[in-house]
């Protein structure tokens, strides 16, 4: 009755999709990586050059700052987002009138389009007109222009990654907060535990999976960031990341043959990364729960 | 009995002082972007003030009264409803074949399935503009420029999550109840009409919500892969900034108009964000 072909014939309209529009413009990444390919160099078309792009690669100092910058943001916005996250979620564990629409409100800014979200920021910090500048200005003195100061702009970077993820690390909490049985807790009190106790050894490990999955998620994200640090600051200094730097050498540059080598780095390390933390998840999680 | 009173009022208090402190935490921008759009470009000079004196609906009309920006936002609903629809048909499809059928080679494909959406997209965007401006050509026609390959391109990031989303729902229709319409005399079509469609409704409609949303919001793709005719809106709200510079207000204006959907979709389908986030490896 269920013949194998009906369903290569059902899955077949997603897979060609995704091959033509995912697959094949890896492959050719992968292709034109080990090319040298500029438009607008002396000969036409491409010229196989071997690992030549990798070379260049390593000692690309704009390259290397690139990922030394997106790591950092990262690093940087996520740890803040799970601590704060955490945090938020234990707060909306208890119940009070009004809990839904406060939930609501903070979910808010998790649907807003990236490049909405950088437009926002920009209009807040913009110097002349935008009242952060203006306060810091007047009640600490600071002087604020993100086109100018580099830490400047991945700070704000990293504050705008945080009001607009936090939201979505509350709520991957609050579901595994909600999943947690209530036995082993009331258990741990009854043995003396003290708060901190039973946070690091009950919650924490129950915790540990869905901890990981927003993590993981989040990384993958954070590595992505492009539209609104973009927004924000028009890929200024400080806020170069590895995606932005892509697409100034594929784009205004076009040097073809070296933004695919880029890419492909890029792409292999986001992949190691994912591995790595797909590793964290599954195996050690069973050690311990075993 | 009094004590135990106090320390309740004194916790509603504290909880509700944090909750609020949050709440404008999340609504100042806004208010400030709202606020930016309320006012002529002479008055966004003055000294910042989140108060707004006046209702001042010139950017909002002068945005709405431009004609490429009715077409930006044309384009961005076609593209988003468009890609919506394939999206919940083609996952619908794909999903029950995976959940029904023995397929050689299932788990890889789930597999392959999420890969399509970690990749930066940044890698991408040669080898597509690429095949947008010289592969895909018929006569004087690419891809290029139009709101066909928008659509078909935002199925690449769309799909993966859809079937992850529908995997657990579809699964969780008993597989009797395919056999009994089938012995009814059903024919695939019937089973996934009669059968499938109105099990998996809430599924399919969260599918749909999610993908428009993330097709709405997306920039990098429609950027660089579109010049004239099928530009969306976010593009506009990009291109604001560093082609026209300085017109605040209109900037202001239009980001507020974007926002419109997302707080909609906020309202209506927030138990479904996490799941659509996280590939439905986080279930509320």
């Amino acid at each position: 009755m269920r013949n194998p072909r009906t369903g290569w014939l059902l899955l077949s309209p997603t897979l060609i999709i995704l091959i033509v529009f995912g697959f094949l413009p890896f492959l050719y990444v992968l292709f034109v990586g080990f090319h040298e390919w500029n438009i607008f160099a002396a000969q036409d078309g491409m010229r196989y050059n071997g690992l030549d792009n990798f070379r260049r690669l390593v000692f690309d100092v704009d390259f290397l700052n690139s990922v030394g910058l997106t790591a950092k943001f990262a690093l940087f916005a996520i740890a803040s987002e799970v601590v704060l996250g955490f945090f938020l979620a234990q707060m909306l564990t208890r119940n009070f009138p009004g809990k839904s629409l406060f939930r609501i409100i903070h979910t808010f800014p998790l649907m807003v389009a990236p490049i909405a979200v950088g437009a926002i920021w920009r209009l807040l910090v913009i110097p002349g007109f935008g009242p952060v500048p203006f306060l810091l200005d007047r009640w600490f003195d600071i002087e604020y222009l993100i086109g100018t100061y580099p830490d400047q702009a991945l700070l704000t970077s990293v504050i705008m990654d945080v009001w607009h993820w936090t939201p979505f690390v509350t709520l991957t909490m609050l579901a595994g907060l909600s999943s947690i049985p209530k036995e082993p807790v009331e258990q741990a009190k009854v043995d003396g535990a003290n708060r901190f106790q039973v946070f690091w050894y009950v919650t924490l490990p129950f915790l540990r999976p869905v901890l990981l999955t927003t993590i993981f998620i989040r990384i993958m994200d954070a590595i992505r960031t492009v539209d609104e640090v973009w927004m924000l600051a028009g890929g200024g200094p400080g806020t170069r990341f590895t995606g932005i730097y892509i697409w100034r050498v594929v784009f205004p540059r076009t040097d073809y043959g070296y933004g695919s080598s880029i890419s492909i780095i890029t792409l292999y390390l986001t992949i190691v990364l994912c591995w790595l933390l797909f590793i964290g998840i599954s195996g050690q999680g069973k050690d311990e729960v075993e | 009995m009094r004590i135990g009173l106090r320390q309740r009022i004194a916790r509603y208090l504290t909880t509700y002082g944090f909750w609020v402190f949050m709440t404008l935490l999340t609504l100042i921008p806004i208010w400030w972007m709202f606020a930016v759009s309320m006012r002529s470009r002479v008055e966004l000079f003055a000294r910042p003030n989140l108060a707004i004196s006046r209702i001042f609906l010139e950017n909002y009309s002068n945005v709405l009264g431009d004609s490429s920006f009715q077409r930006y936002m044309s384009n961005s609903l076609l593209i988003s409803s468009a890609n919506a629809v394939l999206v919940m048909v083609l996952a619908l499809l794909a999903t029950y074949a995976l959940s029904r059928y023995k397929l050689v080679g299932k788990d890889n494909i789930f597999f392959w399935l999420i890969t399509n959406r970690m990749a930066p997209p940044a890698a991408f965007l040669l080898p597509l503009f690429l095949m947008f401006t010289r592969s895909f050509r018929i006569g004087d026609w690419t891809l290029f420029d139009t709101q066909l390959g928008l659509i078909l391109l935002y199925c690449v990031f769309n799909l993966p999550f859809a079937i992850w989303l529908l995997k657990g729902v579809i699964d969780g229709i008993p597989i009797e109840l395919d056999d009994a319409a089938m012995i009814d005399g059903a024919g695939l079509f019937g089973v996934l009409r009669h059968v499938i469609v109105p099990l998996a409704a809430p599924g399919l409609a969260v599918t749909a919500i999610l993908s428009w949303i993330f097709a709405w919001n997306e920039y990098l793709f429609a950027a660089n892969l579109t010049s004239v005719q099928a530009r969306t809106i976010t593009t506009a709200l990009a291109e604001f900034v560093t082609v026209t510079g300085t017109n605040w207000g209109e900037l202001a204006a239009m980001s507020m108009l974007t926002l419109i959907p997302s707080a909609v979709i906020v309202v209506f389908a927030q138990r479904y964000i996490v799941m659509g986030l996280t590939f439905g490896a986080v279930k509320e």
